[in-house]
């Protein structure tokens, strides 16, 4: 009796989970049949779009590699997330800390007012903002993402890391400081090695979050050369209104495996911090 | 003498008070430069004629907004905005919440589960939304293949009639069908992690002592775990709103606005207007009309917090 109560909780648990998963993946899936398809099977309206009914082709992945300016792409996003990684820690780490173990009064509203500015979003600031990178001749370059993408990644990675560094007891720097450590150095040596959880976590978003960035990258970059993955794949790939499906979709899934591998590793810190974050 | 290694450390690097403002202040000049001015600035923008070919600031008072309000796509666009957001945001709650009791259970291949579902969050979202705009293609839509396998496309006499396709993206009422499915796509991971955490903090022995009280599973749903974890849910409400209500991608993506405008959005409109147009002014003061729904979920998600942090 109980035995098959626990079959069906069973069995319907996975028919839940797979239902979402299907809905979730399946993009993904269909990227992963139409890198490999032949054009002819790709655009037979009766063939089984979920199948290969011819054999499979590396013709798409050939084109897109060497054809398109796929893996500059790569290299600029890479660039470009670095940079913004480099500035955003070099940034929110110290504002986190001070927020975190000396926010009173003053340090409470800023605390907030950071908060906040994440509310703000690049729909509202990018036109402004295209003003700013004309006015220093940044147009066409990755250094306007560079100085424009820490918009979105300060305000959100201080406030993830003040809840990292709030879990963390005082007794620890005070202990560290009667042993003969200055303020700054019972930061440097005792806490910041104990927040290296939360510091990786928004090292991993800081780059995440430079790689999905769209708006910017589409009204500053329109040199093939300079663009982003996240631009070049869907404005360079469709020419005109002729898509070129295969090594469209071959771009698209190229560039998202990889750092939906990553980011879903650092799920975990990522649900520990938001919600510390954001909820306590 | 510990004091003495103190002192002989010296200065600064002890002042606790100096400290506090020396290391915040490089994050408050960058977001004052590259968030508040910029901001003032779209409000300054707002009133002006100003265009890319003759950006200069001459204000004109309130003509951009006067123009805007009388253009019946911005006011489709205004529409929209709202109605995607607060769709699919009450979709992306109650899948979220199966979703994530669901995952609350232990079981063999979670991971690659977990891998799966989260995907259209981890994924860069302009390149997920490639992956719909062929499953929504006018001739080759799989989903369009299914239903035609079915019998219920592409035959006389078939439920969703004898045409072979069904134009997604080019039947007004379907396209709107498809921005929303892909926002409700794209915000359910986000919405189930949250859900997720919010869930894990109940604490278990309280479950469990309801359980031996007799209390049957929905009664524990709906008297213990959803009155727990309603802030949290707000919470999640509240942020998948501003991630829709302000994004571009998925509507500049999969239709651009189009057909005629039917699926144009607050934020589609003001890059056409204000940078495909070249009309800055224009497209600031569009940009504008998000403010004070931002300004109100902010306030919302504070007192939010405010109140489970006294919890």
């Amino acid at each position: 009796m109980t035995g098959t109560r626990a079959f069906l909780r069973k069995g319907r648990l996975y028919m839940i989970l797979s239902i979402f998963a299907l809905f979730s993946a399946f993009p993904f899936y269909w990227m992963v049949i139409a890198t490999f398809k032949r054009d002819h099977d790709l655009f037979s309206p009766t063939n089984n779009p979920f199948l290969f009914n011819e054999p499979p082709t590396l013709d798409h992945l050939r084109l897109l590699l060497t054809e398109t300016h796929f893996l500059t792409y790569l290299l600029n996003t890479f660039l470009v997330g670095m940079a913004v990684v480099a500035i955003t820690l070099a940034v929110a780490v110290p504002a986190a800390y001070s927020l975190a173990r000396w926010a009173r009064g003053w340090g409470e509203m800023f605390g907030i007012g950071i908060f906040l500015t994440y509310l703000v979003p690049p729909t509202i600031l990018f036109i402004p903002l295209s003003r700013f990178a004309s006015a220093l001749g940044l147009q066409e370059s990755l250094w306007s993402l560079i100085l424009i993408y820490p918009t979105f990644t300060i305000p959100f990675c201080t406030w993830l890391l003040m809840g990292f560094f709030k879990t963390i007891p005082l007794d620890i720097e005070e202990q560290a400081m009667i042993d003969g450590l200055s303020r700054l150095g019972a930061m440097v040596k005792v806490v910041l090695p104990l927040a290296i959880s939360g510091i990786l976590t928004i090292v991993v978003f800081a780059f995440t979050l430079s790689m999905h960035e769209f708006i910017y990258a589409l009204t500053f970059i329109s040199v093939s050369a300079k663009k982003t993955v996240s631009i070049g794949v869907p404005t360079e790939l469709v020419r005109g209104d002729v898509f070129q499906w295969g090594p469209l979709m071959a771009g698209a899934l190229l560039a998202s495996i990889p750092v939906a591998v990553v980011y879903t590793f650092f799920l975990d810190r990522f649900i520990a911090g938001f919600t510390m974050g954001a909820v306590k | 003498m510990i004091g003495d290694t103190r002192i002989g450390g010296a200065g600064i690097r002890d002042r606790a008070d100096i400290l506090a403002r020396l290391m915040i202040m490089p994050a408050i000049v960058y977001i004052a430069a590259m968030i508040g001015f910029p901001f003032v600035l779209a409000i300054l923008y707002s009133l002006s004629d100003a265009t890319t070919g003759d950006p200069a600031l001459h204000v004109v008072g309130l003509i951009n907004f006067r123009e805007i309000l009388a253009d019946p796509v911005f006011r489709t666009s205004l529409k929209n905005t709202f109605v995607f957001a607060l769709v699919s945001q009450s979709l992306v709650i109650i899948l979220s919440r199966i979703l994530a009791t669901a995952l609350m259970a232990e079981f063999r291949g979670k991971w690659i589960a977990r891998f799966l579902i989260m995907l259209p969050w981890t994924a860069p979202i302009s390149l997920g939304t490639i992956g719909w705009l062929w499953m929504f293609d006018s001739i080759f839509s799989p989903i369009d293949w299914i239903l035609r396998w079915f019998g219920l496309l592409g035959v006389p006499g078939a439920l969703l009639g004898p045409m072979q396709n069904l134009y997604w993206l080019g039947e007004p009422l379907l396209a709107m069908a498809s921005v929303v499915t892909v926002h409700v796509w794209r915000l359910l991971p986000l919405a189930t992690v949250i859900q997720l955490a919010g869930l894990s903090s109940i604490p278990k022995d309280l479950l469990e002592a309801a359980e031996v009280d007799g209390a049957r599973a929905w009664r524990r749903t709906f008297e213990i775990t959803i009155p727990l974890t309603l802030p949290i849910i707000s919470i999640a409400f509240l942020f998948g709103l501003v991630f829709t209500f302000t994004d571009m991608t998925v509507v500049y993506v999969l239709t651009r606005g189009g057909p005629i405008h039917m699926t144009q959005v607050l934020s589609t409109w003001t890059f056409f207007k204000g940078i495909e147009g070249g009309d800055l002014a224009q497209g600031a003061a569009i940009s504008l009309f998000m403010f004070p729904v931002l300004a109100g979920i902010a306030a919302l998600v504070l007192r939010m917090a405010r109140r489970t942090e006294v919890v």
